[in-house]
């Protein structure tokens, strides 16, 4: 039998209104006592009110090889952003 | 030309970018945070037994749950920091073993007694003001998870020293008896401190090629002094003395001067001489054979569980 | 003038939660998994955090100048009065588990009572840490059935502990005298009813661990009238080691 408890990863929402955070990970065997440690481990400063907890190997990463093809192509998009577009100074909120 | 992969990551170290754990990396940076991190794992676990010998023994309840939420945090950060280790590819389990087997290192100062109460001050105040030290900088460090442990434990420990140096100064300003237990307690715990930050440079190889790769940020005697200059004038407020005859204020730099460190008790410790690492680590590894049979319980459950789940699903 | 009553109900309240926690903290720094060293500090904390609380309570019905460390540092094993379940070694991790989740079977539905005491202050207390007692109660729920229902040796373990330990259970409803006279004005808690949703509980986790209760269950108390198991000398000596070396000294 594997020794190791498995490795899960960790996400805690601070407050509502604001999205669970990665805040790291931990060893459990299974979903519920992650939770339980998730508690116990990184909320002891009243950091949190809401916990995720996913297994480490069931998360699928995009390859950081791939960061140029993925992420440079964006860079030369300037029309998406609002200061691309001239409006005279009279308009003054949009 | 084209830049090697090697080229390339030195630029962005150089740049002061992070590195993230899918990121390529050199093998000697990798086996270089992995020695390192686990380290400074070991060292928040073992350095929760000296402290937790006082815990039942604590004089007053609002001591006890300090001292108690302290010993705990510890627990925390040597949680972080094999977590932070673990994205480099090893498990805890293998990292314990290490510490077992007497492969890995953990801080030195761990392995010296806690007698009385004002250890436990003295720890606080001297210990953990030296860990601060050594690891503010590491909130910077060019490993991605390493630098955001390290935010999360200098976030926490902060109480701690205080902790230890409100401890120091009631003892200081009680009876003659325990000031003298705090005088004690710093003649005991000053020089171990001083050592904490590592040889002298010249003797200490791998930091230059640490600082290169943004690990480190300052060397082991620059932050050793900012230490001592920290911590002088707060042992004259508490009006006990730091047993070093040859201290004394540079007023040219404002640095003080201090006496030669006992590199041969260092490496006599280090070795395992200590008066009490083979304490230490009998009790690190006793707690880990012991719950061997909780860890395997916990498996075994969470199977049968995820079988029942299935069946109840095919059913 | 103080009730003695309620402040002898007060200090019971305290001791057991303060003994209980003292235990606990054994723990921190040897748990079994890294982990549960930390959930076992968390709930050490809670409990002692509760004892400070009623201990305080106790010193001002007390007055005279009295603090909440005279009560867990100066007193003598005959002038405790906390239940002896919680005086209990640690042993394995199994029998830990099991003396917490005896505890919590009463603690959680005791302070959801309490949490409605018609004393302002106890009310208040009881409100404050039936929270924290509702985790516990979790916690080791959670941990009875895993370990119970876990590999043959926790199994093992498990049913050793809840043999040792249930001794120890029936205790935590019998009532003093001054507790008994507490309940009719509503400052104490009516332990039958809690005995009641204490053993629903509990039947409905040993049945899911896979456990069995022991047929033959002989109760053994004393705790209550200050007479301790001979565990708790020893827990004295450590905890009151400073008070004896150097008596009315601040630290």
């Amino acid at each position: 039998m594997n020794k190791n408890l498995p490795l899960y990863e960790i996400f805690i929402r601070s407050k509502n209104g604001l999205h669970h955070k990665h805040v790291g990970s931990l060893h459990a065997s299974d979903p519920q006592m992650a939770i339980m440690n998730a508690r116990d481990v990184y909320t002891r400063r009243q950091e949190g009110i809401s916990i995720w907890v996913i297994e480490s190997k069931d998360i699928t990463a995009s390859n950081p090889e791939d960061s140029d093809a993925f992420y440079a192509p964006a860079e030369d998009k300037v029309y998406r952003h609002p200061t691309f577009y001239d409006l005279p100074d009279e308009v003054k909120h949009m | 030309m084209e830049l090697s992969l090697e080229q390339k990551f030195q630029e962005k170290i150089d740049r002061d970018e992070r590195i993230e754990p899918r990121d390529w990396m050199p093998d000697s940076y990798r086996k270089t945070l992995v020695r390192q991190i686990s380290q400074h794992a070991h060292s928040e676990l073992v350095g929760m037994l000296p402290e937790g010998n006082w815990i039942s023994r604590a004089p007053s309840l609002r001591r006890k749950l300090g001292l108690m939420a302290k010993v705990q945090d510890e627990a925390g950060h040597g949680l972080y920091l094999y977590s932070a280790a673990e994205t480099l590819g090893v498990e805890r389990d293998t990292m314990f073993d290490q510490l077992h087997s007497g492969k890995a290192k953990y801080s030195s100062i761990f392995n010296y007694p806690t007698l009385t109460w004002a250890d436990i001050g003295a720890i606080g105040w001297l210990v953990d003001g030296a860990a601060i030290m050594n690891q503010v900088p590491l909130c910077r460090c060019s490993y991605g998870p390493y630098a955001r442990a390290m935010v999360r434990v200098c976030k926490e420990e902060s109480f701690h020293q205080r902790q230890g140096f409100e401890i120091m100064l009631t003892l200081c300003q009680g009876t003659p008896e325990q000031k003298a237990m705090a005088q004690d307690a710093l003649n005991r715990w000053w020089w171990p401190s001083l050592m904490m930050f590592g040889p002298n440079d010249a003797e200490s190889p791998n930091t230059k090629q640490s600082m290169a790769w943004n690990i480190k940020r300052f060397s082991n005697d620059e932050l050793r002094q900012r230490f001592v200059d920290m911590t002088v004038p707060q042992a004259e407020l508490l009006g006990i003395k730091i047993p070093d005859p040859d201290l004394k204020l540079n007023e040219e730099t404002g640095n003080y001067h201090f006496g030669a460190i006992n590199w041969d008790e260092f490496w006599q410790v280090v070795k395992g001489h200590g008066p009490c690492n083979k304490d230490r680590l009998a009790a690190r590894v006793k707690a880990h054979e012991e719950g061997a049979w909780v860890r395997e319980a916990a498996m075994a459950y969470a199977e049968k569980q995820e079988n029942r789940l299935n069946k109840a699903k095919t059913a | 003038m103080k009730n003695n009553d309620l402040f002898k109900y007060t200090l019971q309240l305290a001791d057991d939660v303060m003994i209980l926690g003292h235990r606990l903290s054994e723990w921190t720094g040897h748990g079994p998994v890294l982990e549960q060293d930390i959930a076992l500090s968390n709930i050490a904390l809670d409990l002692i955090g509760e004892a400070r609380n009623l201990y305080q309570y106790a010193a001002k019905q007390e007055g005279n100048g009295k603090t909440e460390d005279d009560y867990p540092y100066k007193r003598d094993v005959l002038q405790w009065t906390n239940a002896l379940i919680v005086e209990q070694k640690n042993g394995d991790f199994a029998q830990t588990i099991v003396r917490q989740f005896l505890f919590d079977c009463y603690h959680y539905y005791h302070l959801e009572a309490l949490s409605k005491s018609t004393d302002e202050q106890m009310a208040f207390i009881g409100a404050k840490s039936v929270k924290e007692a509702r985790y516990h109660l979790q916690y080791s729920a959670e941990w009875m059935v895993r370990l119970g229902d876990g590999t043959e040796e926790s199994h093992a373990r498990m049913q050793q502990a809840i043999e040792d330990k249930m001794h120890y259970f029936e205790e935590l409803f019998i009532p003093t005298a001054a507790e008994s006279r507490l309940v009719e004005s509503g400052v104490a808690v009516d332990l039958a009813p809690i005995r009641v949703k204490a053993y629903a509980k509990l039947n409905e986790v040993i049945k899911e661990s896979t456990l069995k209760l022991p047929e033959d269950i002989y109760t053994q108390q004393g705790g209550r009238n200050g007479v301790h198991t001979e565990h708790f000398g020893y827990i004295l000596a450590e905890l009151q080691y400073m008070q004896k070396s150097y008596p009315n000294m601040q630290w």
